[in-house]
């Protein structure tokens, strides 16, 4: 009787059937679905757990948070000494800069926040000012960490752990895009010159090892030099960085630029628009957002290849990991610096990725399906 | 317009390059007011940073007494930290003034690479490290064993020579540094770990059960190590090689940093210290400097037996003893030039 109580269109949405929702299902469906799918859920299962307690007890459970050495820290624990890195922590942060001068580093690193947000947020308030902040940032930076006009001066060999990786890190990503883009333009050019220059410095570059030109750069230059000529370590680090990664970036770039349709560059033309106007206003805006995951992936390359800069002697933080382990009070703790520099690495360049990600989600016009 | 364009040009390329002439290191470094000196990028015990980031150990206090005979403040230096591969490039290209990197003394890095070498501050000699549950007692035992080698150094000459000459075999596993050594090792990625018998008293000393890991009892090579500077320059060699022989004279001569104020505030009984401390001859303007340049040194670090017992003597987690490096009135062969 219920069953026909309803008037046509008047029946009422039904629960699903209990064995489509709900944990159980989920299992079902996801873990359990064939005897393949079975085999993987089982073997991952026990994967995860050899692996967790064990990583849990020797990283938190078992780990040793104080101490003044490695032997007090086994007297107390058995698992991670992090006494280590908290002693070191400094160290790792701002390499060899002076103490009483620290501030300035971290003063540097909010300014570096206040100024990536408008460039990076387009909703951001007063977001003009903010840019025109952007663009005066690097020369603020550059006093602040050098010093001079009023603060004391401080050697770019003082610079050291995280400290240098940011400075190449964002010296790097902030000048090569913009080489990068010219180079890409310059390879697709009329001009003769032009494009046979921008070919030959691509094919250079990338065809060179990072380590070699920073190696060039560090040793190699002042055989060409005069002799006593002095010319900062770190700025032909940066300059050498740079030009690696406008190489890469120009390809890149190149790549976005041939995805677009004849008929843009055409219609940009018939416009009558001048070559540079068509460039910004039509052509690049399409290219770059193409070139979206290809340029944070050079970018977060040559974030990482930051750390070869210890071949040449500079400390980032895997050379002042390497070189504190190198202390009689800490040798032998490897695993726990590896990790700490790690998860900074992780934690900027998962940053970069998720980025990346929502400025593909939000210019995502049309070809979305 | 052109001509003014031209006057930029060379304006901007002077600048840049920095007129300077082709002085003597030893102006160049009073004018600079800081001394260059390369370094290991970490060894234990010889040259590593503490947690303020201050360079310390053996190598590094005789940059520092360097300084303090040229300078006057043993903290004026700039330590240059470098591989192996890149120790000689820095000090020939002119990154360094002085070399202090546990570096082995040979015919081929005097004569061919054009350093010329310093007194030796270090007799060292290459060993082994093994695992004890290997069961070997004798590096004559070690066919077929993978060794972890840091590339780059006479070590990794010598251990050719030894195997070679031995009819052996072995699995190179090549690393870079001393740290990379120790996890490889401990890693068990090697069977055997070899360096200078210092480094692998630290090493072992380093993992998490030393008494699983021994010492094997044969030294395969002789490893004389001292500073270096790059040719060409004899005076600031000079200046070198002095300031080294004061430092180790003046553990003979009984002068410390504790007593050297003492001793030389005025000519005493004894020659020998009064031309160390300058208060008879004038040593010190033979190599251009004052005469208080040695015992700025010893004031500020020491003299060798106390950077000894400071960085890797008995009372140090390296726990060295004196040996071959005692002075050769005590049974070693530290025989420092006399100074006069």
């Amino acid at each position: 009787m219920e069953q026909s109580a309803y008037k046509p269109g008047e029946h009422p949405n039904l629960p699903p059937p209990s064995n489509t929702v709900g944990p159980i299902a989920w299992v079902r469906a996801n873990l359990l679905s064939s005897p393949t799918n079975i085999v993987l859920t089982v073997l991952s299962v026990w994967f995860l757990y050899e692996i967790i307690p064990a990583t849990l007890e020797w990283a938190f459970l078992d780990a040793a948070f104080t101490g003044e050495s490695r032997d007090e820290c086994r007297a107390k624990a058995g698992g991670a000494c992090w006494a280590f890195i908290g002693e070191r922590f400094n160290l790792f942060t701002y390499g060899f800069y002076p103490a009483d001068e620290r501030w300035r580093i971290d003063l540097t690193f909010v300014l570096l926040c206040v100024a990536l947000l408008p460039v990076l947020w387009d909703r951001c308030p007063f977001r003009k000012y903010g840019l025109y902040f952007a663009c005066a940032f690097p020369f603020v930076a550059g006093w602040l960490l050098l010093g001079g006009f009023g603060l004391t001066p401080v050697g770019t060999d003082e610079f050291g752990g995280f400290m240098l990786t940011l400075v190449i890190g964002v010296t790097g990503i902030t000048f090569s895009l913009p080489i990068g883009i010219i180079l890409a333009l310059g390879r697709q050019s009329d001009m003769l010159i032009v494009r046979v220059f921008s070919i030959w410095f691509i094919e250079f570059f990338r065809g060179v090892p990072l380590i070699t030109l920073l190696f060039v750069a560090s040793t190699m230059l002042n055989y060409f030099l005069p002799a006593g000529t002095t010319f900062d370590l770190l700025l032909r680090v940066l300059i050498m960085v740079t030009l690696f990664a406008s190489a890469y970036m120009a390809e890149v770039i190149r790549g976005g630029l041939q995805a677009l349709p004849r008929g843009q560059y055409e219609a940009a033309d018939s416009m009558g628009l001048k070559y540079w106007t068509s460039m910004r206003l039509i052509i690049l805006p399409q290219a770059l957002k193409i070139s979206i995951p290809g340029i944070v992936n050079t970018f977060i390359g040559l974030y990482k290849d930051t750390t070869l800069v210890i071949i040449i002697g500079l400390l980032d933080p895997l050379g002042v990991g390497r070189s504190s382990l190198a202390d009689t009070k800490w040798t032998g703790l490897s695993n726990e610096m590896y990790l700490f520099v790690a998860i900074f690495f992780f934690i900027s360049c998962f940053g970069m990725s998720r980025y990346s990600l929502y400025l593909e989600k939000k210019l995502a016009t049309g070809y979305e399906r | 317009m052109l001509k003014s364009l031209k006057i930029a040009v060379i304006t901007i390329a002077l600048s840049i390059i920095g007129l300077s002439a082709n002085a003597a290191t030893l102006d160049d470094v009073q004018a600079r007011g800081e001394l260059n000196c390369v370094v290991t990028t970490g060894l234990a015990g010889f040259a590593a940073p503490d947690e303020n980031g201050r360079w310390d150990g053996f190598d590094v206090d005789f940059c520092r007494a360097v300084a303090a005979a040229v300078l006057g403040d043993g903290e004026k230096v700039k330590f240059v930290p470098s591989t192996g591969k890149t120790r000689f490039t820095l000090l020939n290209s002119g990154e360094g003034d002085i070399l202090f990197r546990n570096t082995t003394e040979t015919m081929s890095r005097d004569a061919d690479l054009k350093l010329t070498f310093l007194p030796i501050n270090y007799y060292d000699g290459q060993g082994f490290l093994i695992r004890k549950a290997m069961g070997i007692s004798s590096a004559s035992e070690l066919n077929g064993a993978s060794v972890c080698i840091q590339t780059g150094t006479t070590t990794e000459l010598n251990l050719a020579d030894y195997f070679r000459a031995n009819g052996m075999s072995y699995e190179p596993v090549n690393i870079e540094t001393n740290e990379e050594g120790i996890a490889n090792y401990s890693g068990n990625r090697c069977d055997v770990y070899t360096t200078d018998a210092s480094g692998l008293a630290s090493t072992r000393a380093a993992l998490d059960d030393p008494s699983a890991h021994t010492i094997l009892p044969e030294i395969i090579s002789k490893e004389p190590l001292g500073g270096a500077v790059r040719h060409g320059d004899d005076q600031w060699a000079d200046i070198g090689k002095w300031v080294v022989n004061a430092i180790i004279s003046a553990e003979e001569l009984g002068v410390s940093s504790a007593n050297v104020g003492e001793l030389c505030a005025a000519a005493g009984d004894n020659p020998s210290i009064n031309r160390l401390c300058g208060t008879e001859g004038d040593a010190g303007s033979w190599i251009g400097l004052d005469s208080k340049w040695a015992v700025r040194a010893i004031e500020q670090v020491g003299n060798y037996g106390e950077i000894f017992e400071r960085h890797i003597g008995p009372n140090t987690p390296l726990a060295l003893e004196r040996g071959l490096n005692a002075q050769w009135t005590d049974g070693g062969i530290l025989y420092a030039a006399p100074i006069r």
